[in-house]
């Protein structure tokens, strides 16, 4: 278990200089930090050239990848171009951000783990036939349109909730964004669910239990939905980084002031440290995510050890 | 979605994809069939099939011709009063004010029609890119193995590394002019994973095959084994991922035009008339929920053909 851990963690290593360095090749190399700095205006070529060596953007590429490594390992994200810390900025927005993201889970895990279960069951029944075409229309609504119609009927029409979320984003009123980050997801873990379900209720194990006169729930439970789950947890786990950049969309609609609000703004500016550090966060998060699904594996099914 | 959309479908595809596409043909009925056309015979039965095809073949005359539609221009001003307020006439069907107008005086039903080619190019013009690039990939990496196979699994690893939505924003923002090859080659440039990561596992799998062995033994080209033995059977599960996919992409397409980071004017995109309609949510919502039920509606004419598709190609889910 350790050794496969270490083993995981060094894989881990090239992932993330890999990924990191390509984000960084293409923000810096496509985009040019110093104009987005002047914004409409054409710089004055001298000012231009002495922010550029102020900000080492006169070194070759990969010093300057190298050395902006090295401060964030010193804790040091570099500052926007305001004039604010970086990590102050994500001090503010990972909070709001993992908020959003935790009610999103909790939403796909329960609603979807249950309506997969249910429909696994009922297997070719009108019930899980309408679920598949329900699943399947949810898949194809993007996030931006299920975002503004559930703002408009709940928040407008309706007058259920606050349209938009207050600076603070106390957990209430992030149900409603909640379920528009996850409702792609949850449609896709009820699908998982349900093959997986479908596939095990056949299974030798589950006839046993049966057989032995165990009460069905607790068959459903311990025996089926414990061995059913692997192919849905994967999903999740994938899920966490996804939805993290994801809500981008969700935090634009609902006014939250997140990751992806920062992320939009700062991409939209060209703030080039935001962009470059909040994304290797993201990144960090989505393959710690992985990591910890694969140890998940052992928990749910004792027969997978690693060495 | 779409943003991460893309990165779902991808995911979603854990159900079981068939590995080796031979033998396929039910044995009980004698004569065997091929698998394309025992999947043929399977879909021309599906309703799910049919409908999405029909939607499809429509969406894709749209896209050609969408002068057949209407006659009003998407551009320009139709109700100089620019009465966005003013209901959509339902009477008037293919009508210029059959859907209203947007906040410019410009017809709805115009812009819908128009914005079917830049949705309908975009999504099949990253599939096919994605696919011939993914292939490529996942084939070298599958079939020569070793460092090869290393080198090119950590490089997808990298690229899934990064969230897809989060990468085409930061690409399609260093372009001043975003045009439909622009966003397409964006896309591209990051979506190949999802199918070099399938293609490889089945070309692993197809490479032990005993036609394979056999035809190395024959002494056959490195070149004539890939195109002529591993490619025509790895085709299937590909497809399936492919066809998948391309619903995604069409989301993809339009949440970036929605974010202001994808198309730009003159084309007309729905995400872009989604964005545009915001500012009119309170008082003409229906300016911004004609585009989004149709950027809806054809994502799922695609994911429902992708499904059919699956279904008929796969034969455990039978």
């Amino acid at each position: 278990m350790g050794r496969y851990v270490i083993r995981r963690l060094l894989q881990m290593i090239p992932v993330f200089i890999g990924a990191t360095f390509l984000i960084f090749v293409m923000v810096y190399a496509l985009g040019d930090p110093v104009a987005a700095l002047f914004g409409d205006k054409a710089p004055d070529p001298a000012t231009a050239a002495r922010i550029r060596e102020d900000l080492g953007l006169d070194k070759p590429l990969w010093q300057q990848y190298l050395h902006y490594m090295g401060n964030i390992f010193r804790g040091d994200f570099g500052t926007a171009f305001n004039g604010q810390k970086v990590t102050e900025l994500m001090a503010t927005a990972f909070p709001v951000t993992a908020k959003l993201t935790l009610v999103a889970i909790v939403i796909e895990i329960v609603v979807g783990i249950a309506l997969g279960v249910v429909s696994g069951l009922k297997r070719g029944r009108p019930l899980d036939t309408s679920l598949l075409v329900l699943t399947l229309i949810v898949i194809s609504v993007p996030t931006f349109v299920s975002g503004y119609l559930l703002q408009y009927l709940f928040g407008l029409k309706l007058g259920w909730v606050r349209p938009t979320v207050s600076t603070d984003a106390p957990l209430n009123e992030l149900i409603l964004p909640g379920i528009v980050l996850a409702l792609v997801s949850l449609a896709y873990v009820t699908r998982l669910t349900r093959t997986s379900i479908a596939e095990n209720a056949r299974a030798d194990y589950v006839r046993t239990a049966v057989a032995k006169g165990l009460p069905r729930r607790r068959v459903i439970t311990k025996h089926l939905l414990r061995n059913s789950l692997i192919p849905v947890v994967t999903f999740i786990g994938a899920d966490i980084g996804a939805l993290m950049g994801g809500a981008i969309v969700t935090e634009r609609i609902f006014n939250i002031h997140g990751v992806g609000y920062q992320l939009y703004n700062g991409i939209l500016r060209g703030n080039t440290p935001t962009v470059v550090g909040f994304v290797t966060i993201l990144v960090l998060v989505f393959l710690v995510a992985n990591l910890l699904v694969d140890l998940l594996y052992a928990v749910l099914d004792p027969r997978i050890r690693y060495a | 979605m779409p943003d991460k959309t893309v990165e779902k479908v991808a995911t979603a595809t854990g159900e079981p994809i068939p590995a080796v596409a031979t033998d396929a043909g039910p044995a009980a009925t004698g004569k065997p069939r091929s698998l394309w056309s025992d999947a043929w015979h399977d879909l021309r039965r599906n309703p799910l099939f049919l409908v999405s095809a029909v939607l499809i073949v429509f969406l894709l005359v749209m896209a050609i011709w969408p002068s057949l539609f209407t006659s009003a221009s998407p551009r320009d001003v139709e109700n100089l009063a620019r009465d966005f307020r003013q209901p959509p006439q339902w009477g008037h069907v293919f009508g210029r004010d059959w859907l209203g107008f947007d906040g410019q005086g410009r017809s709805i039903y115009a812009r819908i029609v128009y914005g079917a080619r830049a949705s309908i190019t975009v999504g099949v013009g990253v599939t096919v890119c994605v696919t011939i690039l993914g292939t490529i990939v996942g084939m070298i990496a599958g079939y020569f193995g070793g460092w090869i196979d290393t080198l090119l699994s950590r490089m997808t690893d990298i690229f899934l590394g990064i969230p897809f939505l989060l990468g085409a924003l930061v690409v399609l923002n260093t372009f001043e002019k975003r045009s439909v090859w622009v966003v397409i080659l964006a896309l591209a440039f990051l979506g190949w994973t999802q199918i070099a990561r399938v293609a490889r596992g089945a070309v692993i799998t197809i490479k032990q095959a005993d036609y394979v062995v056999a035809a190395k033994a024959l002494g056959a080209s490195t070149t004539r084994i890939l195109m002529r033995h591993i490619l025509p059977n790895a085709l299937a599960p590909i497809i399936v991922v492919a066809t998948i996919a391309l619903g995604g992409y069409i989301a993809a397409e339009a949440t970036l035009s929605f974010l202001g980071i994808g198309l730009t004017e003159p084309t007309v995109s729905w995400g872009g008339d989604v964005s545009t309609g915001r500012e009119l949510l309170r008082i003409a919502p229906h300016v911004l929920i004609i585009p989004s039920v149709m950027v809806s509606i054809t994502v799922l004419s695609f994911l429902m053909f992708g499904d059919a598709v699956r279904n008929a190609l796969d034969p455990k889910l039978r």
